[in-house]
């Protein structure tokens, strides 16, 4: 009976250690393709442990593609174009990418695995993606439901970014929320101020991060963000400047602002802001501000439900109609079109922006999701 | 037991012992794969290849190693565990040598690593008694078979996208009378040869 079961263990033990073995040993041998390099963008060249995917390789070297399942080749974020070096297309990739992206050797860097010298090519501003350490110094309300988060950066203690650009803030769990989520929040301070960011936070019902920022987050607490990422920032040009935005929308226009009062801008620069009513409005002194230090800088608020409680003096009725009636009358053959607010409100614009001759090629915007 | 030839077993393991229409065994991927004739073929030929090869070394483990210690009973376990190591292992060789069998058969073998008709073929050659050569030709042709099954099952399901079901067949419903109905015209082939 004894010697029975210690036959058993040990031949168990002995079959799953010996096929174990084969498997660590195969590993060695078939698994390992020594060290990668990768070139990115034709100029650097970096060395990775082969095996792995791309999308981890390029992780381990601080190099962040956007990825939001974490490489289970779902969500189609990580796409990179690889010129060389990836093998043919796998059936995992097929349905996150159009025929067009297929003809351009755009893949999923999720499912690529580097197995030997590998040519890739990202956007440039990926390079610069980091995850910061901050802490949250202030906290204050703009409105009855947007409040500014003013981040000082812990670690690492300066950020560079485009004026315009967004970046991730990492939620932390609270009440019955037990998971932490990412949410792309845009940077409303200035690009010049290194070492802190500030964003404005308008609170969505029932939204994970915004239901947390508004009820539960205090001061005082240490947030992770990663970013900056985005490419809705100001363009080069001597054209006319149109900024056009909704609530919490405000925001990269705040930032783009700084930037062309920093830079000395002397483009004509028109904005028009969409709101409710009175109590839809912010950043009043600030905007004042900029009229007076940047020269040819106009704000042009706009409220859709004004009644007479609100004594307005200014533009009344819908974003699209005021917009229309400022721009029609000049010369958009050059004029730039810079857009940050709901889909619907985004859309609308558009089409006001097309019918007085901005192409589609000069407007830049950046919906909500 | 007469002693079967080879070929016979071969054969009947295709048609008269299907794996799957006749034993029901593999269903889960059977069901789950059977969208798309492409896939199905794929998953069908790394079955086939997985049933040959375990087949052999489970054959092997079990004459020479479970047998003479006289612990035959832990024959789940161990062949289960070959099974999942061979697997791994064909992954890794693949993947290394051939692009193109990886993109075609690699992507699945992780999928089969449980497929239970992987371990029925491993313990039917032992209660049949079949010899070596009998065993690793059992588990081809059980493979082939299986790979027809599935094959078959896509292209009707292919076809039934464009018709009208009803709301509540949809899915693994329809799939499932399908498979009954395929499993009664396999019995057509009954008559050729008796495994058992």
């Amino acid at each position: 009976m004894v010697s029975k079961i210690i036959i058993t263990v040990l031949s168990v033990s002995g079959i799953t250690g010996f096929l174990a073995l084969i498997l660590v040993i195969a590993e060695k041998i078939f698994a390992d393709y020594g060290v990668c390099k990768v070139n990115i963008n034709g100029e650097e060249d970096i060395e990775v442990d082969g095996g792995k995917s791309l999308l981890f390789a390029l992780k381990e070297k601080k190099i962040f593609i956007p990825s939001a399942c974490g490489g289970r080749g779902t969500c189609g974020y990580c796409k990179v174009r690889v010129i060389d070096g990836a093998g043919p297309l796998l059936p995992t990739e097929e349905p996150m990418l159009s025929k067009d992206e297929m003809k351009n050797n755009m893949r999923l860097a999720c499912q690529v695995k580097v197995k030997k010298d590998i040519q890739i090519q990202i956007p440039e501003e990926l390079f610069n993606i980091k995850e910061y350490k901050t802490n949250l110094a202030l906290l204050k309300d703009l409105t009855y439901d947007i409040k500014l988060l003013h981040l000082e950066l812990i670690e690492p203690k300066e950020i560079n970014f485009k004026a315009g650009q967004y970046v991730q803030l990492e939620t932390k769990p609270y009440g019955d929320i037990k998971e932490t989520v990412m949410r792309a929040y845009s940077i409303c301070s200035p690009s010049y101020e290194k070492n802190y960011i500030e964003l404005m936070i308008r609170r969505v019902p029932d939204g994970i991060c915004t239901t947390w920022v508004h009820d539960f987050l205090k001061e005082g607490e240490v947030l992770n963000i990663i970013g900056p990422m985005g490419e809705f920032y100001l363009r080069e040009g001597e054209s006319d400047i149109y900024l056009i935005a909704g609530g919490s929308g405000m925001a990269p226009i705040v930032s783009i602002l700084y930037h062309i009062l920093h830079e000395k801008i002397e483009r004509n620069v028109l904005f028009f802001f969409g709101a409710r009513t009175t109590k839809d409005l912010f950043y009043l002194d600030v905007m004042e501000y900029f009229e007076q230090n940047i020269p040819n800088f106009k704000f042009i608020p706009a409220l859709s439900a004004a009644t007479n409680k609100d004594k307005w003096e200014g533009e009344k009725g819908r974003i699209t109609d005021v917009i229309n009636k400022y721009i029609k009358d000049r010369d958009n053959s050059q004029a730039q079109g810079y857009l940050c607010g709901s889909p619907g409100m985004v859309k609308a614009c558009i089409n006001v922006l097309n019918s007085n001759n901005i192409t589609n090629d000069r407007i830049f915007y950046d919906p909500f999701a | 037991m007469p002693e079967l030839s080879p070929l016979v077993i071969f054969i009947a393991s295709i048609f008269t012992g299907n794996i799957l229409l006749v034993y029901f065994l593999g269903m889960c991927s059977f069901l789950s794969v059977s969208r798309q004739i492409k896939t199905a073929f794929g998953l069908g030929i790394a079955v086939t290849f997985v049933l040959a090869i375990t087949s052999a070394v489970n054959y092997i483990v079990y004459y020479y190693i479970l047998l003479p210690f006289d612990i035959e009973y832990l024959r789940f376990i161990v062949f289960i565990a070959t099974i999942a190591g061979v697997v791994q292992l064909l992954e890794m060789i693949i993947e290394r040598f051939s692009e193109v069998l990886y993109i075609n058969l690699g992507i699945f073998l992780p999928l089969i690593t449980v497929n239970c008709a992987i371990l029925g073929v491993s313990l039917f050659m032992i209660i049949r008694h079949y010899n070596f050569i009998q065993s690793v030709l059992f588990g081809a042709g059980s493979g082939i078979g299986w790979t027809l099954a599935i094959i078959s099952m896509a292209a009707i399901r292919e076809r039934l996208v464009e018709k009208k079901i009803p709301a509540a067949l949809h899915g693994p419903g329809i799939a499932l009378i399908i498979a009954g109905i395929m499993a009664m015209a396999f019995i057509g082939f009954s008559g050729i040869v008796q495994l058992q």
